[in-house]
């Protein structure tokens, strides 16, 4: 019987009525629209393509070093070191992670010893970097936040935040965050637009090194915020890409997400590593549920890991475990945080260096935000236009809204920069 | 303070994952572990190739190499690499420039990003209530995977007769001929998990012809292309036939079993488009989505697989590798039936060596599963599928008497 219907099988195939079919005209995707390139990664795809000797790159926030060139850290190579002589084997992580990097990455946000890690309050997830930290978040908000479906986000934020939370299904608002007029932080107007925003509402804050204005709040700022957003009895989601690269110092920059947490948010946070150790396409990242209790924990814990199996069902080992190294090893911890503060430093030179070099180019508009400003992001106050002519003129690539990457100006090209930017400002 | 999460419920952990936990937790020296599916050596240890330990070398001495971002999309040698794989080298499609893909975690990765991009873009924009059918039964995680996605419609197709122990042939074509038009149809290219039971090839061009005339979406799910038989090319049959066809189709690859690599989460969705112009769009449209999920993907294990594939004594050596674990289990498979006959345990047990690749699917009940791991120390999924790569020349003895006394005791 099977030796028949393979004879048939046989003789249907050879015939003609069968393909190669013309389907030449028809396709599945023909309504499948062209997708504009990513306004941040395609800044650098265009960088790319362009052929000018003094073309800059100031598009993607990764670290240069003063040649201009990606930064392998000394104690990331170390720890490389160290994991392979160990010989470990490739089995799947559990959903969760790496244990010794959740419990490790927790306490560089939180602290060594903090009531909540100490009381097992907290569940700490091992995710794909920050955005993949995010996305669990935002997921884990839309299924269980049920009281509100709004996430506020500072005016402006970094532009991915708004695309992952859509997609989860949560809806959009934005509350005042950056001055214009001063390139600083219109704390007035945050207090205004925050004192309006429904309980119960998940609010957006970046712990340091805001993204794309640098521009933080001072303590005494962050205090006030913290009470008020306690009032409103909102829900705070702290987004914490920078821990270290702000100031140099982790637990300055850390400050802020503490301060929640004493004065008794129970918060949700994310981390990432791919700045701070350099570990960008290794994708290392945390986020964290800071609960009532440990027994709360354990719950959210179960129902995290629901939400992540049907994505990518375990998260990748080579990056969390160079981390786990890292903040484990006594010396290792203690290099990486020199390294922390080089990079950090290098930058706050950099923004220095710019503001001189403009002022020697005869600039008579007021750059001080450029040194007040933090971290890795610059926002130059350049219009859209002057973004264009910038590109177009001098092959100095940044995002539309006038946002630079620190990171990628040097000793070699700030006078080139400087000299670009004051032939459109002046 | 009241909690936000004060009624966030306990979730059910995810079987598999449990099976593993209670396994470790218990103290029985002759325990034995056929859940999980991961490969063991005869020694029951992990295996890491040979031929990955010598490329992590020549990836840690180079020093021009940094962990920089990978494109969205990943990491282009990869890319192209893992879908030659797949379609192989000198596939047509891949010539005429209509093939593409996309690196993702893991090949639960690449079936994420094919079932959000349907959902979105398939059939009109919003197909959440396009049908999706996976096989009766299936990998646990493609309902979750599809339903997540957003399809609130996920049906199982005929599949395993476990009366006869085989392929319900015609069950799955009736399925075929009866699904809703444009019905997404989740296929496992080789070594179908959790049975182990594939179509022959004349059954896989009959499943092809309904597919092409009714107009149903082909959706591979290969995890586990040269495990099956030894031999990549052999695996690949069915996706390359389907290609041949004029399909446009994905396929889900995982270099988590092949390459050993479980944990760095290697996959990649191949994307056999009609033309180059349809495929760039659908490419374009898949960078926003791994954008709002991962942003891109992670560097180590795309790295590894790509210098694996592209260079000709390393792509050999990992051919040879490949092929040391499929033999292995093929051995496992004949010592277990053997095993079987003699002790002449009441059933046939000729779908233990007709099954392929790493899993069996016993056809012992929930019943005698429990009493399998209670009585005997022995883990298997409820279903009765066995990881025979659990099994070792020290412990099959042990198993196979062990089944013997559930299938005689326990009804």
């Amino acid at each position: 019987n099977h030796k028949t219907l393979e004879t048939s099988w046989l003789a249907f195939l050879a015939s003609d009525v069968h393909p190669p079919h013309d389907w030449s005209s028809i396709s599945w995707w023909s309504e499948v629209q062209m997708g504009p390139p990513d306004p941040i990664l395609g800044v650098s795809e265009a960088y790319k393509r362009d052929t000018n000797p003094k073309k800059i790159n100031l598009g993607v926030g990764a670290y240069r070093d003063d040649q201009g060139k990606p930064y392998v850290l000394s104690c990331v190579r170390k720890a490389e070191a160290q994991i392979a002589a160990k010989k470990l084997d490739k089995e799947y992580l559990a959903i969760g992670g790496l244990g010794d990097f959740t419990k490790a990455c927790a306490k560089l946000a939180l602290g060594d010893d903090n009531e909540v890690i100490k009381s097992g309050r907290n569940i700490t997830v091992q995710t794909i970097s920050g955005t993949g930290s995010l996305r669990i978040g935002a997921n884990f908000l839309s299924r269980f936040h049920t009281e509100a479906r709004d996430v506020y986000l500072p005016k402006p934020s970094w532009g991915n935040h708004t695309p992952i939370f859509r997609d989860a299904g949560m809806q959009l608002k934005a509350y005042t965050y950056y001055d214009p007029k001063t390139c600083g932080f219109d704390f007035q107007g945050a207090l205004n637009d925050i004192s309006k925003i429904p309980e119960k509402s998940v609010i957006m804050l970046h712990a340091c090194a805001h993204n794309p204005t640098g521009v933080d709040p001072r303590p005494e700022q962050w205090k006030e915020i913290a009470d008020l957003v306690k009032k409103r009895n909102l829900l705070v989601f702290f987004d914490m890409a920078y821990q270290g690269f702000a100031s140099g110092d982790i637990d300055r920059d850390a400050w802020a997400v503490r301060y929640f947490i004493e004065q008794g948010h129970n918060i949700v946070l994310s981390q990432s590593f791919a700045k701070n150790m350099g570990l960008y396409g290794e994708r290392v990242g945390g986020f964290t549920v800071v609960c009532k209790d440990a027994e709360e924990a354990k719950r959210v814990e179960s129902q995290l890991k629901i939400l992540i199996r049907p994505i990518y069902s375990n998260p990748p080992m080579n990056g969390a475990r160079i981390a786990a190294t890292i903040l484990n090893t006594p010396d290792l911890y203690k290099e990486w945080l020199g390294e922390v503060h080089g990079m950090a430093n290098r930058i706050i030179t950099m923004r220095e260096l710019l503001v001189a070099n403009l002022k020697k180019e005869g600039s008579t508009r007021n750059w001080k935000h450029v040194i007040d400003q933090i971290g890795m992001f610059c926002f130059t106050g350049l219009k859209p236009e002057q973004v264009e002519r910038l590109t177009k003129e001098f092959s100095i690539y940044m995002t539309k809204d006038g946002r630079i990457s620190m990171a990628g100006v040097t000793s070699g090209n700030v006078g080139y920069l400087a000299q670009g930017i004051h032939a459109v400002t002046k | 303070i009241m909690s936000l999460f004060g009624e966030v419920p306990q979730a059910t952990p995810v079987a598999v994952f449990k099976l593993s936990n209670d396994f470790k937790e218990d103290a029985n020296p002759k325990k034995v572990n056929l859940g999980v599916g991961a490969y063991r050596t005869d020694e029951g240890q992990p295996w890491v190739l040979p031929v990955v330990k010598k490329v992590e070398k020549i990836i840690v001495a180079d020093n021009s190499l940094n962990h920089e971002y990978l494109a969205i999309l990943g990491l282009p040698e990869f890319r192209s690499s893992a879908s030659k794989i797949a379609l192989g080298e000198d596939s047509p499609a891949i010539q005429e420039n209509r093939v593409g893909a996309v690196q993702c975690l893991g090949g639960t990765g690449a079936l994420k990003m094919g079932a959000e991009f349907l959902r979105r873009w398939y059939n009109g924009n919003d197909n959440t209530k396009t049908p999706v059918y996976v096989s009766a039964p299936t990998w646990e995680n493609h309902n979750a995977v599809f339903a997540n996605a957003g399809f609130e419609d996920v049906r199982p197709y005929k599949y395993w007769d476990a009366e006869k122990r085989g392929l319900d042939l015609d069950g799955f074509l009736g399925d075929l001929e009866s699904a809703p038009k444009h019905s997404i149809f989740v296929l496992h290219a080789c070594a179908h998990n959790p049975t182990g039971t594939d179509p022959t090839h004349v059954e896989w061009m009959q499943v092809a012809e309904v597919m092409k005339r009714r107009k149903l979406f082909v959706f591979f799910d290969s995890a586990y292309q040269g495990f099956a038989s030894g031999c990549l090319d052999k695996d690949a049959w069915a996706v390359r036939y389907f290609v041949t066809q004029g399909f446009e189709m994905f396929c889900a690859q995982s270099f988590s079993k092949n390459f050993g690599l479980y944990n760095e989460r290697v996959g990649n969705l191949t994307i056999v488009a009609r033309d180059s112009d349809n495929l760039k769009r659908v490419l374009s449209q898949m960078e926003k989505i791994v954008r709002v999920t991962w942003s891109n993907p992670p560097s180590q294990g795309a790295r590894l697989v790509a210098i694996t594939l592209n260079t000709p004594e390393l792509f050999a050596e990992w051919k040879d590798n490949v092929k040391t674990m499929a033999d292995r289990v093929l051995l496992m498979r004949a010592s277990l039936q053997a095993k079987l006959q003699a002790l002449e345990t009441p059933g046939t047990w000729d779908h233990i060596t007709q099954q392929i690749g790493m899993f069996s699917f016993t056809g012992l009940n929930p019943k005698q599963v429990e009493y399998m791991i209670k009585e005997r120390s022995i883990y298997l999924m409820a279903s009765g599928r066995i990881n025979m790569c659990g099994l070792t020349t020290k412990n099959i003895d042990y198993v196979a008497e062990s089944i013997h006394e559930t299938v005689v005791n326990v009804q």
